[in-house]
């Protein structure tokens, strides 16, 4: 059924339909509206069985539903930002324990200083955690990307995020086709855990592995991982099936089949990005974009074919390796047959700066023409920078960088220079 | 048949008489049936108070269940030393996530359990003091605050032992540790810190609240029987010695643990709903000299010459502790 | 594509007004993304909400920087903010006011714009008549429809409906009317002093 409503209140009918029975909150923006709408369908019954649980933080929510799943139960919560990195141990261990869990990650940057709008650092920072990372670019595919995460999480046995932007998408009121229950059901079938926590059958979860067996254990995570890659597709060719849309996988090329020029990015700016294409494809540039859609596993293999005719590939990254440059960029250079001379780093969007179409076209106006660098900020104040840089190189004293730039910003007068 | 009631002068131990005592008098260690949830062949250290109140816990808790548990352990001494990889000591279904987790992992389990409808099995959650009342107070106090239906278990062995033995928030004063050295003037531990977990799982109104010692095992059993007839959020604070971590004679733990609760520096007690409901009285009040003299962890205090004014200080504690939940009182307090 | 930014103050329900506007036009079959500001603010502070109309899916993402229509529920802020910011020469303009552009000093900037084209409503009042608080936002989306006609009166009132409880709905309803009347009569009589 078509409606038009908000991301949040989207992926969290998608959450009901998929039958959780542990749903652990904690609040923190922009993931409140997801959790807020599931705690009511809870309440008033429409979402049962189930559990809400209102937990004291995040690192509490994701260890309760570590709990639930081991028990057996279908297990859900939300987070973002800090509040991701506050619960990042027991990421890890969910992870490491193989607990079919799946997690909204509303893609927030992380402080200091504090600032609550989007961008990619807090879901990147985890991406070595074991769990499989999914980026959805609209609504509709962050509402099934959903679906398909509690299918592929317990498949593989492996913990799932549905990684959407946060307000950009979780605020965003816009058309989606919501499922009904019985294709829901059909795709998804009831959680049938390989070991669980029962009395009938006592066994040991989680005891400490030494040197003997933990190279071995992780081995096999990763080669779980590197099989979902195979896997991941062919749910989506069914999820196709039974929905009649094409979501997920592992990649979304546009327009790359002659591409000189590739764009690779992940999450809702792809759309903007392809608005901005189809407008240089007018003036006769050949460029295209590439979507990576499951951010872990890599897909290395569709990375490379998509990128097979590009001349020059421009990674526009929301997030940043601070005293390297970018994350996404590494992983495509890797997976880029040509030189990695040829792929160009953009970091843009931290912390909610708006990308626009202008900046765009400026930007990739500068890759067609062969002077862009090879790491690039887009739409830097680099007068205010250099200025800062400058200044500071002549002191040795530590502080806030925030603090320490506010009278460049001539916001006001800074007490301390 | 009836039986002539027997007194017992043996001072250390008080297993020999079970054999001697009518079957519902007997502690569940006694009876054949025990499910030995613990099993042997752990890696636990001789003398281990964890290892004994751990067994005398679970197997009671199996017990009152009908065996269906489950438990959530915090990382340490006792996860360590129970799971061996591959080797498990664990005749119960049981997980370990992490340090800090487990009274969360247990308010999951026991969603799941909820959800699925199986209201006969409970939740044990259990970590030793640094699990409960460092580093896994924030998940603890969210589950006492919500009152799910989890009985937590602190072992106290009054630091990090696992670790190597350094300070936890329940090491007592002048206590020696790896991070509270008596070097100088320093007598160890500082006064004036800590918390006492007891008081502030009260403080949240749960169910029920006990304190037990393993010198004491029927009342530990006694205590996690009572638990389980109560619904939501239960603790239960056993005081577990520890012969490497606070240098006494391994054969030494029970006596040790004793000592603890006749100086008045381990109240023993029950309170359900947030009141103090049971006291086990001191039956011979003893200085706490008694207590600290046998434990390394304390030598510093007695060498030459010996810090009085730092065992004056402790036997302050002591008294207060006494006074505050009424430990001599002619009459054991029942409500 | 149509672009509408609507400006206003926490607690007016500026983005619930981007939000009924994406139902309105989505109930009429078009593609709309409604989306706020994003920002922490709170009540008082302004606030900037947004709605793209279009047949196609909207894949855009970017803030609304040149609108077709700017919706100003507080005139307290046409001298703080730069709301009429990238507004397209042939754009919409309806601000809440019971006054006149002359009395709100924006005759001569407006003049600019196509008289038919910019128009006040008196929304606040409106909604406390109906509705009992200073809930102006039904009533400049209805007058939002009449200025520019690009959603039907009746689709504001479904996306109303839809969204709040019968009461409050039906006042809110009565409000967007008479919002509706009010901006047709007063764009009558622009037409009028035009052909005159």
């Amino acid at each position: 059924m078509l409606k038009q409503i908000e991301g949040s209140a989207a992926v969290a009918e998608a959450v009901a339909l998929c039958r959780p029975e542990v749903i652990c909150a904690y609040p923190i923006s922009p993931q409140t509206h997801i959790v807020e709408a599931l705690g009511r369908m809870v309440t008033d019954g429409r979402l049962a069985p189930c559990e809400f649980i209102n937990v004291e933080s995040e690192f509490a929510a994701m260890s309760v539903a570590i709990g639930a799943s081991a028990a057996g139960a279908r297990a859900y919560t939300a987070t973002a930002s800090q509040g991701l990195l506050f619960m990042a141990e027991a990421v890890y261990n969910a992870a490491g324990l193989g607990l079919p869990i799946v997690m909204t990650v509303a893609n927030r940057a992380i402080g200091a200083p504090i600032n609550i709008w989007n961008d990619h650092t807090d879901a990147l920072s985890q991406r070595d955690c074991g769990w499989i990372q999914l980026f959805a670019e609209d609504n509709q595919e962050a509402l099934d990307l959903h679906l398909q995460a509690f299918r592929l999480a317990e498949e593989l046995s492996l913990p799932v995020m549905v990684c959407m932007d946060g307000f950009i998408l979780t605020h965003a009121y816009e058309r989606v086709d919501l499922p009904t229950q019985q294709q829901v059901d059909a795709y998804l079938p009831p959680y049938l855990p390989r070991q669980v926590l029962d009395p009938a059958e006592p066994i040991s979860i989680g005891a400490m592995v030494g040197p003997e067996a933990f190279m071995e254990v992780r081995y096999l995570a990763h080669a779980k991982q590197r099989q979902a890659l195979d896997l991941i597709p062919s749910w989506a060719e069914e999820f196709r099936r039974i929905f009649g849309r094409d979501s997920g996988g592992l990649t979304h090329a546009y327009r790359v089949d002659d591409a000189e020029i590739v764009v690779v990015a992940l999450g809702s700016v792809l759309g903007t990005i392809k608005d901005t294409v189809d407008e240089m494809r007018t003036g006769g540039t050949r460029i295209g974009v590439l979507g990576i859609g499951c951010f872990r596993p890599w897909p290395t293999a569709a990375v490379r074919e998509a990128l097979q005719t590009a001349k020059r590939v421009v990674v526009l990254e929301k997030s940043l390796a601070v005293g390297l440059g970018g994350i996404v960029s590494n992983n495509v250079a890797a997976s880029y047959a040509g030189s990695p001379d040829r792929v160009h780093t953009v970091i843009a969007g931290l912390g909610g700066r708006a990308i626009t179409r202008q900046s765009l076209h400026r930007l990739l106006g500068q890759a067609v023409e062969g002077g862009l660098e090879p790491l690039t900020f887009l739409d830097l104040d680099h007068a205010l920078v250099e200025r800062v840089i400058a200044r500071e190189r002549g002191q040795r004293r530590s502080g806030p960088i925030a603090e320490g730039i506010l009278r460049d910003l001539g916001v006001v007068a800074a007490r301390a220079g | 048949m009836s039986y002539q009631p027997i007194r017992f002068y043996q001072t250390g131990t008080f297993t020999v008489g079970n054999r001697l005592l009518p079957d519902e008098q007997r502690s569940v260690q006694a009876n054949m049936r025990r499910t030995n949830s613990l099993n042997s062949g752990h890696r636990a250290c001789q003398g281990c108070g964890e290892a004994l109140g751990a067994r005398y816990t679970i197997d009671a808790a199996m017990e009152a269940t009908q065996r269906q548990l489950v438990a959530a352990n915090a990382t340490g001494c006792l996860e360590v030393f129970s799971t061996p990889y591959p080797e498990t000591s664990w005749q119960i279904p049981w997980i370990h996530s992490l340090f800090g987790n487990a009274a969360a992992v247990g308010t999951g389990i026991a969603a799941a359990l909820r959800v699925k409808g199986r209201h006969d099995v409970r939740v044990i959650a259990q970590g030793g003091d640094g699990g409960t009342t460092d580093i896994g107070f924030g998940c603890l106090s969210g589950m006492f605050e919500r009152n799910d239906d989890v009985l937590y278990i602190c072992y106290d062995n009054e630091g990090y032992m696992n670790t190597g033995v350094q300070r936890s928030s329940a090491t007592p004063p002048a206590a020696r540790t790896n991070t509270t050295m008596p070097l100088g003037q320093s007598a160890g531990n500082r006064f004036g810190q800590g918390k006492y977990l007891p008081a502030i799982a009260m403080a949240h109104d749960i169910p029920y609240v006990a304190t037990a010692t393993v010198a004491e095992l029927h009342d530990l059993e006694a205590k996690v029987r009572r638990a389980m007839e109560f619904r939501g959020a239960r603790y239960i604070h056993v005081f577990v010695p520890c012969p490497l971590g606070w240098g006494h004679d391994s054969a030494a733990t029970i006596r040790i643990a004793r000592l603890a609760k006749e100086t008045g520096l381990f109240p023993v007690f029950e309170a359900e709903g947030g009141r103090v409901t049971h006291v086990s009285r001191i039956k011979r009040k003893l200085p706490v000299e008694e207590y600290l003299r046998p434990q390394q962890r304390y030598a510093h205090l007695f060498r030459d010459p010996p810090r009085r004014d730092v065992i004056e200080r402790i036997q302050q504690l002591a008294d207060r502790n006494i006074l505050r939940y009424r430990l001599t009182d002619g009459v054991e307090r029942r409500a | 594509m149509f672009e509408v930014r609507i400006h206003g103050r926490g607690g007016q329900g500026v983005v619930t007004a981007a939000e009924l506007l994406s139902v309105a036009a989505f109930r009429e079959g078009r593609h709309a993304q409604a989306f706020p500001s994003f920002g922490s603010e709170r009540t008082g502070a302004p606030v900037v909400a947004y709605c793209r109309i279009d047949d196609k899916p909207i894949r855009l993402r970017e803030p609304i920087m040149a609108p077709d229509a700017l919706l100003i529920q507080d005139p307290t802020l046409l001298h703080q903010v730069d709301v009429f910011s990238g507004l397209v020469p042939d754009g919409y303009v309806l601000i809440n006011t019971t006054r006149s552009l002359d009395e709100l000093g924006l005759a001569e900037f407006l003049g600019r714009f196509r008289r038919e084209r910019v128009c006040t409503v008196a929304a606040t009042e409106l909604a406390l008549a109906h509705v009992g608080r200073p809930v102006p936002n039904a009533a400049l989306l209805a007058g939002f429809a009449a200025i520019a006609g690009r959603i039907s009166l009746d689709s504001v009132e479904a996306a109303i409906r839809d969204r709040f409880p019968a009461k409050v709905a039906e006042a809110n309803v009565a409000a967007a009317r008479e919002a509706y009347r009010s901006v047709m009569r007063n764009m009558q009589e622009v037409a009028h002093a035009e052909a005159d």
